[in-house]
């Protein structure tokens, strides 16, 4: 079977809604074919990640869209940039490339503007105040927000990435292939974790942990979790699938009795009903955690919160945690990334001011583990998030201690890396 | 799957690698944790199971094209968007040409690390042609 167009889609692939609409369709049916689509699909937002700065070309590209008159005609929100619009002062431009990145960062968030793109800058726009709804298809990318769309909201998204993002948004059109098809959501391997503790299930590290796990064995299949809470949060949730799109490539996962596509097991797993079950112990837990944390000294130098970006409820658990306690340590960087929405948000709600006078620095638009914003000399950092504590080490050439936010908050009281190793029972 | 011809010495990855993360602005491979960890791609005819890793890699292999720096041309045993999307993308904006195949997994055994590789294109047939 072959891709088939309808005649309007022929049309904008010939040019009738001009030069940029038909490079786009270029690209997404040229997609199309390869993920072998038989039609496209009207999808009703796009969130680009096409805006983070990693060369030249990204940036001609998107100007050349520009340039032919581009405009997104469906929804769009934008992933961080590689720069802090608020808050340029945070992006360091010590050295020729990162004065390259930072302008060429700007210049490029400038372009999906341009294009007509919200100025969301967030990699979490489920925190926003729009989401999709259930059973719709929509053509995300950035993988923690795939993740979150297919899984937590139950909206109908394949893996989507740079250039891919933008022509979807400038079409309104994605092949209809992968996660989009009801075949390809059903879950293909059992994560047991009815062996877990219920102190073990309220501690908010756990979360990144077991998807870090989740993505070391479903690889780039759909795990299903068996044990969880009813009610275990959004922002938990958020931290599995960010985890689990890093260390594999999960783009949909089901929790049982929690997510919307898995009311029993049964469901989440269709046909599927021969999957491995996999039994999540807290040993295994521990282990990956103890993997994860690659520090070896002591002497602790930033604390990152907010990978994926904060939400109003992890900013209000800081303040929490921090407001009235012991001060923030000398020497002792401590960052919460987040959303422009989000902030205003905690702004009106008190909570950034005492924060900013503990000694909590907020970075807006961007993250600190895609652009330079550690001080240099950074070499032992604790964060919450398994996807940060995925990354950063070779992004940043730091080592992390990946803790809840209490060993966080209290490292960074007295500057002394602080964790249970054997946290989990 | 994409058009143009190329010739090049075969690098052969025991895994696949990731264009973001994994090749770096050099060239050469950079995911520490990648057996062929310091190996430059450069020229060469990229022969790998599959592609791997985040979307953004798109991004990447087209700023390898513009810089010259990219592969030659790749080989693998199952289509992917990303590494077809870059192409495109560098394609319309450099004019580049790097032919993109996929083989059988019984040719991918085949093919051994080293060795030169002419692609030709006929219509939408690919030919590879191994040397030595």
């Amino acid at each position: 079977m072959s891709l088939t167009l309808t005649e309007h889609e022929q049309a904008m692939l010939e040019g009738e809604q001009g030069p940029a609409v038909a490079l786009s369709m270029r690209i997404i049916t040229e997609l199309g074919r390869i993920r072998g689509a038989t039609e496209l699909v009207d999808i009703d937002s796009v969130h680009i990640d096409g805006c983070i700065f990693y060369g030249q070309a990204g940036l001609d590209f998107a100007q050349k869209l520009v340039a032919l008159g581009g405009q997104v005609r469906v929804p769009t929100t934008v992933n961080v940039g590689s720069v802090d619009l608020i808050h340029p002062h945070l992006i360091l431009q010590n050295t020729e490339r990162e004065r390259w990145v930072a302008q060429g960062g700007r210049d490029l968030m400038q372009a999906y503007v341009d294009l007509g793109c919200r100025q969301t800058w967030t990699c979490a726009p489920y925190q926003m105040d729009s989401r999709p709804e259930v059973g719709r298809h929509i053509a995300w990318a950035e993988s923690n927000a795939i993740v979150f769309a297919n899984s937590v909201i139950g909206a109908r998204t394949d893996r989507y990435g740079d250039f891919v993002d933008i022509a979807a948004a400038i079409t309104g059109k994605a092949p209809r292939g992968g996660l989009h098809l009801d075949s390809e959501r059903q879950g293909d391997v059992v994560l047991d974790c009815t062996s877990l503790s219920p102190e073990t299930l309220a501690l908010d590290v756990t979360y990144p942990v077991l998807g870090y796990l989740a993505g070391a064995i479903a690889g780039t299949t759909n795990p299903v979790f068996v044990g969880l809470p009813s009610d275990v949060s959004e922002d938990a949730l958020k931290a599995v699938g960010a985890a689990a799109a890093s260390s594999g490539g999960v783009a949909l996962f089901h929790v049982v009795g929690r997510t919307p596509e898995a009311p029993t097991l049964e469901a989440a797993l269709g046909s599927h009903v021969d999957a491995p079950v996999h039994h999540i112990t807290a040993q295994r837990l521990n282990a990956a955690r103890q993997e994860l944390s690659t520090a070896r000294e002591d002497k602790l130098d930033a604390v990152s919160l907010g990978t994926p970006h904060a939400s109003v409820d992890e900013i209000a658990e800081t303040y929490a945690a921090v407001v009235g306690g012991p001060p923030l340590a000398d020497g002792v960087a401590f960052y919460i990334s987040t959303g422009r929405s989000v902030f205003a948000e905690a702004e009106r709600r008190g909570l950034v001011q005492p924060l900013e006078e503990w000694g909590v620095t907020f970075v807006l638009d961007t993250c600190t583990y895609v652009t330079s914003i550690l001080r240099p000399g950074t070499r032992t950092v604790m964060t919450n998030s398994g996807k940060w504590a995925h990354y950063a080490p070779g992004n940043m050439g730091v080592d992390v201690v990946l803790a809840t936010l209490d060993e966080c908050v209290q490292s960074a009281t007295t500057g002394v890396v602080t964790w249970n190793r054997e946290l989990f029972t | 799957m994409t058009s143009g011809g190329a010739s090049g010495a075969v690098l052969k990855l025991d895994e696949p690698v990731s264009f973001w993360g994994g090749i770096g602005p050099e060239g050469d491979i950079i995911d520490v944790h990648h057996p062929q960890h310091g190996a430059v791609v450069t020229g060469r005819i990229l022969v790998m199971r599959s592609g791997r890793g985040s979307s953004s890699g798109t991004y990447v292999l087209a700023e390898l094209l513009r810089l010259g720096i990219a592969p030659a041309g790749i080989v693998l045993t199952e289509p992917d968007g990303i590494i077809a999307t870059g192409a495109l993308v560098a394609a319309e904006l450099y004019d580049t040409a790097m032919p993109i195949v996929t083989v059988s997994e019984a040719d991918y055994q085949r093919i051994e690390d080293g060795v030169g590789m002419a692609i030709t294109m006929d219509e939408d047939v690919a030919i590879l042609t191994l040397a030595g």
